[in-house]
């Protein structure tokens, strides 16, 4: 061994490091930006948002024998399946007009925020190698994993239409409020996925804990049952909490524009929009406050 | 690497002369007592199903997550133009320090400086392996923060540089063999030019004649880069690219100097 020879003359001679980086302007590497230059910087990666989500779901179902196909074999499936135990079997359609599309309506509504919720959990601890890797805002993967699921919705959707129409409703222009509607639900979903992002990057036993929160959540969401009939049988706290449930706000919007037997309250739309928008700016400030800690794990 | 370039690189040592010394040179990357203390989850820690809800039970913290220390106190400061070598043995804490310089690992104390973005050579992470070779050279460049616009642009060129034949690179990456696809990753990483570069090693992959050029490549990066840091096990690489050498012994910094000193010094301790 020889002797260790003195590490850094030059870093501990003269101006102190700060300073000496002070005065050529250099920036803290890896600060978490301010407010509106993340958001400036997440815009100019709007691209790989669209893109990475496209690539992620063509990438799922690369190694089966159908491949792109189970993107619309999967939502059937899961209608055929609730219409079966609970239109067939439990027979709870008694009361409710056009059983099946009011189910099918609200399972794959439901099923897009349980998704979004689930995959933005994963979408910070599931890539820690790619954050690792390559400097970019960290919003992009939860972003680009409810991207991911909004293009699934799309397909769900279509076969949503089909069932919908074949069960005897008819196409107006009512059908149009689906759009505002999907948006709405949309940017909730990103504030959630946002939100579980972050929780999940520190705390990796949400992801074990959050399937059975979010079936918990599911069942009191309307997906099943009438909700407005439902609420009519408990005291009044439990109504607004029944009724305000974000989730049972953006099912009813949907069956609302798609079915006339169906049709939503009128303060489902106030609620849907303060829903979106607070869920969404809550979950991207929190998000953004750990910005530079992603990394660690 | 050719004679010449060497001996011209070595004037260029004797030019920018002492390390570290104030004078007309441009600090692009200031490292100011960094320690970096990053998590591992601890696989299958607590034994079996019971025994985890016994110490549950028995209120007796689990130790979930291993906290690693792996940069204690490190401070140097890296000029424009500079070539910089890191040496160490494994685990020593190289490639934290470059992630951490690249601002990707927050530090625990002590802070890092930056002219520009400091950026990784690498897009490993942000390709799918069941994608085409086509669709992963956009993916990987949009990751890099490339637009869509740069990313047609610069498209034949990256796919001619990877050698890769027009009928494989509609084909999913893992069809392809080690070593076209490690030539395609090589080439969508290049693409871009940084004002700081960070490169870890095993870069060199490739049979000889892709080996030629990805060397010519890393020369322009680094020549077009400000200031560059090579991660490598191959010393005589680091001797021959790098006029500075930084040795990371245990998370600090054990000698800082001339490659060609901390090189001799390293070897000298280890041979």
């Amino acid at each position: 061994m020889t002797e260790p020879v003195p590490a850094a003359v030059g870093a501990n001679a003269s101006p102190a490091p700060k300073d000496l980086a002070a005065r050529y302007g250099l920036a803290q590497s890896g600060a978490r930006p301010t407010l509106t230059a993340y958001i400036k910087a997440l815009w100019g990666r709007r691209h790989f948002i669209v893109e990475y989500a496209r690539a992620r779901n063509q990438a799922q179902y690369t190694d089966t024998a159908l491949g792109q196909v189970w993107q619309i074999l999967t939502p059937v499936l899961n209608a055929a399946v609730f219409y079966l135990i609970f239109g067939i079997l439990l027979k709870t359609s008694r009361g409710v007009h056009n059983y099946i599309s009011f189910l099918v309506v609200g399972v794959f509504i439901f099923t897009y925020t349980q998704r979004a919720v689930l995959s933005g959990s994963r979408s910070i601890a599931g890539n820690l190698g790619l954050v690792r890797a390559l400097h970019f805002p960290r919003a992009t993967l939860p972003l680009a994993s409810t991207v991911m699921e909004l293009q699934q919705l799309l397909v769900s959707v279509a076969v949503l239409c089909v069932i919908v129409l074949a069960t005897g409703e008819p196409l107006t222009l009512k059908w149009l409020l689906l759009i505002p509607a999907l948006l709405l639900q949309t940017l909730f979903n990103c504030g959630l996925a946002l939100i579980f992002a972050r929780i999940t990057s520190r705390v990796r036993d949400m992801e074990q804990l959050l399937p059975f929160a979010l079936r918990t959540w599911m069942y009191a969401s309307g997906v099943f049952f009438v909700i407005h009939t439902f609420a009519q049988t408990v005291p009044l706290a439990a109504q607004v909490v029944l009724k305000g449930n974000p989730a049972a706000v953006y099912i009813e919007l949907v069956r609302g524009s798609l079915m006339s037997s169906h049709p939503a309250a009128l303060y489902e739309w106030p609620l849907a929009v303060f829903w979106a928008v607070a869920t969404f700016a809550v979950g991207f400030v929190y998000f953004w406050r750990a910005e530079e800690q992603y990394g660690r794990g | 690497m050719a004679v010449a370039d060497r001996a011209s690189i070595r004037e260029g040592t004797v030019r920018t002369g002492s390390y570290g010394q104030e004078g007309d040179r441009v600090p692009t990357v200031v490292v100011d007592d960094l320690h970096v203390v990053y998590r591992v989850a601890r696989g299958g820690a607590g034994g079996n199903a019971a025994a985890s809800l016994l110490q549950v039970i028995q209120h007796k913290p689990r130790q979930v997550v291993t906290e690693v220390h792996a940069i204690r106190g490190l401070t140097f400061t890296a000029y424009r133009g500079e070539a910089i070598g890191v040496v160490g043995r494994n685990g020593s804490g190289k490639s934290t320090l470059l992630r951490a310089v690249a601002g990707l690992l927050p530090p625990a104390s002590g802070a890092v400086y930056t002219e520009g973005q400091p950026s990784l050579l690498g897009v490993n992470a942000a390709l799918m392996d069941t994608l085409s070779g086509e669709r992963n050279v956009v993916l990987g460049c949009l990751a890099m923060g490339m637009s869509p616009g740069e990313v047609t642009a610069r498209y034949d060129e990256i796919v001619a540089f990877a050698d890769i034949p027009d009928e494989a690179i509609q084909r999913q990456m893992n069809t392809y063999s080690s070593g076209m696809a490690a030539k395609l990753r090589f080439a969508i990483a290049s693409a871009k030019t940084h004002d700081v570069l960070l490169v870890d090693e095993a870069l060199a992959t490739g049979d000889a004649a892709f080996r030629r050029r990805s060397d010519q490549r890393i020369k322009e990066l680094r020549e077009a880069a400000g200031t560059v840091f090579l991660v490598s096990h191959n010393l005589e690489i680091i001797r021959a690219t790098c006029q500075r050498a930084l040795w990371v012994d245990e998370g600090t910094l054990r000698m800082d100097g001339p490659a060609d000193e901390v090189i001799d010094a390293y070897e000298r301790a280890y041979k």
